[in-house]
């Protein structure tokens, strides 16, 4: 199954669309959605508006990929769990986003780590086609990086504990 | 002894053993005393990286504060607070999340406030540096081209003050540490 999820705030219809309209026409209909406060009925795949994060850990764990818009606790949440992750950024000018900073961030972190980028709704397509060879993101462990684990720690080592 | 005395002996004694019990007890569970630490951050990817840097709260007393009543299980047992959700284009919820943080922060009165963003740990950074707290803020990784807005204001109530992106930090701060992957 793919999960498709853009969290719970904004709706984020283009990458919704997207989807729906390629698995209709491939007739992929093993798909679930995650679509947010949206007023969008997809037509060939299952959804819903919400999920809870249990159920949200189960669906990545278990999805053999993600497509998500370029949210950060989905997509730490794909890599700690080694599912492969297509992002599709959100534009502040289609009302999408409050700001522009999707793009830029997916664009770092595609050099950083194994997150697939799809730039628009046309490119949306073309990755769902191959969407069976997406590279998993590999095992990333549990934790922050031990430069910053030690940065942090150190500095709060060195706070009074108040007895 | 005199017979008036007995009172102030009687006190000056069992303060005596309360005093070496308190001690025997903490020399017997060997243990350090503990910070309180209060780790701030809205939901989703903010909440997400919070919960990535847990090693570097081991060992002092972890008190959390987010959005979403449903992560408390994510953290279970530690204390668990949430407030309302609000974002810069809400002011009304802006004032009644300041409230909530405020009411947390004094309630819960740590010595280290830490934060991932976004408007909840701004202005438990705020509060938390009021009442004498060391303050840390880490900006999302999600901001790669600037600072968040919050992360900006955030910076002259950290004292550790902190961006993912190599190429953000700057010598006045924010300075880069490493990241939350």
């Amino acid at each position: 199954m793919i999960f498709v999820t853009v969290g719970s705030q904004i709706p984020f219809d283009r990458l919704i669309r997207g989807v729906d309209d390629w698995a209709g026409s491939r007739g992929y209909t093993d798909v679930y959605a995650q679509i947010g406060p949206s007023d969008l009925k997809p037509k060939h795949i299952q959804w819903s508006q919400f999920i809870e994060p249990d159920e949200f850990q189960r669906r990545v764990a278990e999805a053999k990929a993600v497509v998500a818009h370029v949210g950060m606790g989905t997509i730490i949440t794909a890599l700690e769990l080694g599912t492969p992750i297509l992002v599709m950024p959100r534009k502040a000018t289609l009302g999408e986003a409050t700001s522009e900073h999707q793009l830029a961030t997916a664009k770092h972190l595609i050099e950083h780590s194994r997150v697939t980028l799809a730039v628009d709704e046309h490119d949306l397509v073309e990755k769902l086609d191959h969407i069976d060879s997406l590279a998993a993101g590999g095992t990333l462990g549990s934790q922050a990086s031990p430069t910053l684990v030690d940065a942090i720690r150190g500095f709060i080592d060195e706070v009074p504990n108040g007895y | 002894m005199i017979v008036g005395d007995w009172p102030a002996v009687t006190v000056a004694r069992c303060w005596r053993v309360m005093h070496v019990r308190w001690w025997i007890r903490r020399v017997a569970s060997n243990r350090k005393p503990r910070r309180k630490i209060l780790a701030v951050s809205s939901g989703g990817g903010h909440w997400v990286q919070l919960l990535r840097l847990r090693p570097a709260f081991e060992g002092d007393d972890v008190h959390y504060l987010t959005v979403n009543p449903s992560n408390r299980a994510d953290v279970v047992p530690h204390p668990f607070f949430t407030v309302r959700h609000a974002s810069r284009w809400n002011k009304f919820g802006l004032i009644v999340l300041a409230v909530q943080v405020l009411w947390v922060v004094m309630r819960v009165r740590p010595q280290v406030v830490v934060s991932t963003g976004a408007a909840p740990g701004y202005f438990a950074l705020r509060v938390g540096k009021l009442l004498g707290a060391r303050t840390i803020w880490l900006d999302s990784i999600a901001n790669a081209e600037e600072l968040s807005l919050s992360g900006r204001l955030a910076g002259k109530y950290a004292d550790l003050w902190l961006t993912q992106w190599p190429h953000l930090a700057k010598t006045e701060g924010p300075k880069f540490a490493g990241t939350v992957l």
